[in-house]
């Protein structure tokens, strides 16, 4: 390792354009070569070894996988030298991309395509049978799932409500973007919900702001002639609650980037708009909103995004109560982990929601497009 | 209510009278809102001073309504009176705040720093992987952002069983790392087109490799950036809870997953919960006051052309 590293660092500090690769001596494109399939022999001769000591084949072996990951850095860090030296300049520049590359690759490519693999399988970590291939049956029982399918459902509804969010957040950064003193005070105030942790604001919030006997939410809603304020009983109800907590936390977001666009938007049109004696109205309709379009797309969809992980809240809160009415996909798959340490089914029931929101998010950027473009 | 506004500011030239309407209505929309805000926040910080009765009866405003005292902070090892005496809570929070602290900083870095590299590259450099241009490869990091965490979660929690990596920090840092890193490339993107090439240009005529360009004249510029990406990246780490809540155990718990612990027990202490939800969300609420501009830079890279 070390006499490689040696014979590497000089390159660095060559003039970057007086290495083509056509001028880089055989002997140093051989050594790049011996070093990259050297590395890869290391790494595939790893993963026999190790492959074979955990089916007892063998003898010699590590007790966990893990010196198969230092085997991969190290083959990441052999197949950059390789480059530098077999490919000059090039190599360099792939040497920006490199690392990113493999360490993405690794932690999602393989997990995805492991997940896929469980999610075949009868697999209770509780129980001492261990992992059994069932083909299947796991996305039979799937379909069958009430529970999963009013999470599906839940999931349809928390995704609508980013429309209504959409709104409160326009509004707040037009009042923003509006001529007022303080304006910082107020940015950062708004701001402040999206810092803290949903953890900390489901209990804040959730459990006690909106606790039924004294919380001052359920105070408040008695005051104004609601007999009942249970925010987490009815499941209409509870739906609307997690709503308005994950609103608050999030509307921020969309409020910073509409913000973003409002003062992007140059003063000259709306002048232009208001000397044609455009009612404030008619502006807004005709000239901000359309404007605005292609922010608030981005907005929205970046938004509709996160929705879509919405777990935490859920889980803190009302742990998919009651009898799962509030469930998320995520959450309720947790619940299937955590409450009943079923890790095949669940991983069928998250690859399917991979599948359906890969398929979810491409409409939508397909539509969002066509959109953006029929209407400037 | 968004509507309204825009008629107000526009009219406000016509006449006096509704100038006044519309300056009523637009403080008082921003004070309502800040109300909102910043209600939750008021409610936590002052119940962790409560006694039971104060929280029952629903008292709001300390010395009027209310005496407040440190019971919450006690209860945490926190208040003045017992911060010198050895205490096992306060011992498990600074456990956790520094587990909380380690992986969203270690995260943060490692994310800036390949994702910063990748983001370079892709937009000074022409690759061609097999038949994955530039735009897949873009594509490629930035399709991340949609993969919810409940896919990973599972097959990471056996396979960090099998490399040993369950319940330690470096399994978490890996996994937010991954998590920001599409963020990261798409603040640091457009950080980097917005530098001329010339200054790189420049440099490479002057004898500089591309690394040398890279380092003594283009980092110096995107530092802002940077900033602003790691800013966020803290942001999102130190408040995740769900892989935290899989694949942490006693080790490598963080403060999310301290205070979301607590809240499942029957017969909740307010004042404790309290000291601790204020303890959890301090942090960032001090970074988001001190480091607004580079939160609002972060979050609207790429947004507006």
């Amino acid at each position: 390792m070390r006499r490689v590293a040696d014979q590497i660092l000089p390159t660095n500090d060559w003039p970057a354009n007086a290495v083509p690769s056509d001028l880089i001596p055989p002997g140093r494109k051989r050594l790049g070569w011996a070093v990259m399939a050297a590395a890869t022999l290391g790494l595939l001769a790893t993963i026999l070894v190790q492959i074979l000591y955990k089916s007892e084949v063998d003898t010699i072996g590590f007790e966990t996988w893990r010196p198969v990951v230092y085997a991969y850095v190290l083959w990441g860090v052999a197949l950059g030298i390789g480059q530098v030296l077999t490919r000059g300049e090039d190599g360099q520049r792939a040497l920006f991309l490199l690392p990113a590359l493999l360490f993405t690759i690794a932690m999602v490519i393989f997990p995805t395509l492991f997940g896929f693999y469980i999610a075949l399988t009868d697999w209770n970590l509780s129980s001492f049978s261990g992992r059994r291939f069932n083909g299947l049956d796991n996305f039979w029982q799937m379909l069958g799932d009430p529970y999963y399918r009013n999470a599906l459902f839940n999931m349809v509804l928390y995704v609508l409500a980013v429309l209504v969010e959409y709104v409160i957040a326009f509004g707040l950064a037009l009042l923003l973007n509006a001529q007022i003193r303080a304006r910082k005070f107020f940015r950062v105030v708004f701001l402040m919900p999206l810092m803290l942790s949903p953890v900390a604001v489901s209990w804040m919030i959730g459990k006690s702001l909106m606790e039924y006997r004294f919380g001052p939410a359920a105070t408040l809603a008695r005051h104004l002639g609601w007999d009942n304020p249970a925010f987490f009983s009815d499941p209409i109800i509870a739906r609307i609650s997690i709503m308005i907590l994950d609103a608050w936390t999030f509307i921020p977001f969309m409020m910073i980037m509409l913000l973003a666009g409002l003062q992007a938007m140059s003063r000259e049109v709306l002048e232009a708009a208001r000397v044609d004696g455009a009612t404030t109205w008619q502006t807004f309709w005709q000239v901000t909103f359309p404007l605005m379009l292609p922010v608030s797309v981005t907005a929205v969809i970046l938004r509709i995004i996160f929705k879509l992980k919405l777990a935490d809240i859920i889980i803190t809160v009302t742990s998919g109560g009651p009898g799962g009415a509030t469930d998320s996909v995520s959450s309720f798959i947790y619940r299937e982990y955590r409450d009943r340490s079923n890790v095949g089914y669940g991983t069928m029931l998250a690859m399917a929601y991979l599948v359906i929101i890969v398929v979810f998010v491409t409409w939508l950027l397909k539509l969002a497009n066509r959109f953006v473009r029929n209407v400037n | 209510m968004s509507v309204q506004t825009t008629e107000y500011t526009v009219s406000e030239i016509r006449s006096p009278a509704s100038f006044i309407t519309s300056r009523v209505f637009i403080y008082g929309a921003l004070v309502f809102w800040a109300l909102i805000c910043l209600f939750p926040i008021y409610w936590t910080i002052t119940t962790s001073f409560k006694s039971a009765v104060d929280v029952t009866q629903g008292h709001l405003i300390p010395f009027v309504d209310f005496q407040p005292d440190w019971k919450g902070w006690r209860s945490l090892g926190l208040s003045p009176d017992s911060i010198f005496q050895t205490s096992t809570v306060r011992d498990e929070f600074f456990k956790r705040f520094m587990n909380s602290v380690i992986t969203s900083v270690g995260a943060s870095s490692l994310a800036i720093v390949i994702g910063s590299l990748a983001a370079y590259g892709l937009t000074r450099y022409r690759y061609k992987f097999a038949w994955f241009k530039n735009e897949d490869i873009s594509f490629f990091f930035l399709s991340q952002l949609i993969l919810p965490p409940v896919v990973l979660a599972l097959p990471f929690l056996v396979l960090y069983r099998e490399v040993g990596l369950l319940d330690t920090r470096i399994g978490l840092i890996l996994l937010y790392t991954l998590m920001v890193l599409p963020i990261v490339i798409w603040i640091m993107r457009d950080q980097f087109n917005s530098i001329p090439v010339e200054l790189e240009e420049a440099a490479l005529v002057d004898g500089l490799s591309i690394w040398g360009a890279f380092f003594r004249i283009v980092m110096p510029i995107a530092l802002p950036g940077m900033v602003a990406a790691f800013i966020l990246a803290m942001v999102l780490c130190w408040n995740e809870y769900f892989f935290a809540a899989l694949l942490t155990s006693t080790d490598a718990k963080t403060i999310p997953v301290m205070v979301a612990s607590q809240t499942g027990s029957q017969g909740i202490n307010w004042w404790s919960m309290a000291a601790l939800a204020t303890a959890a969300i301090a942090p960032l609420a001090v970074i988001g006051i001190a480091l607004e501009r580079y939160l609002i830079m972060g979050m609207t890279a790429g947004a507006v052309k």
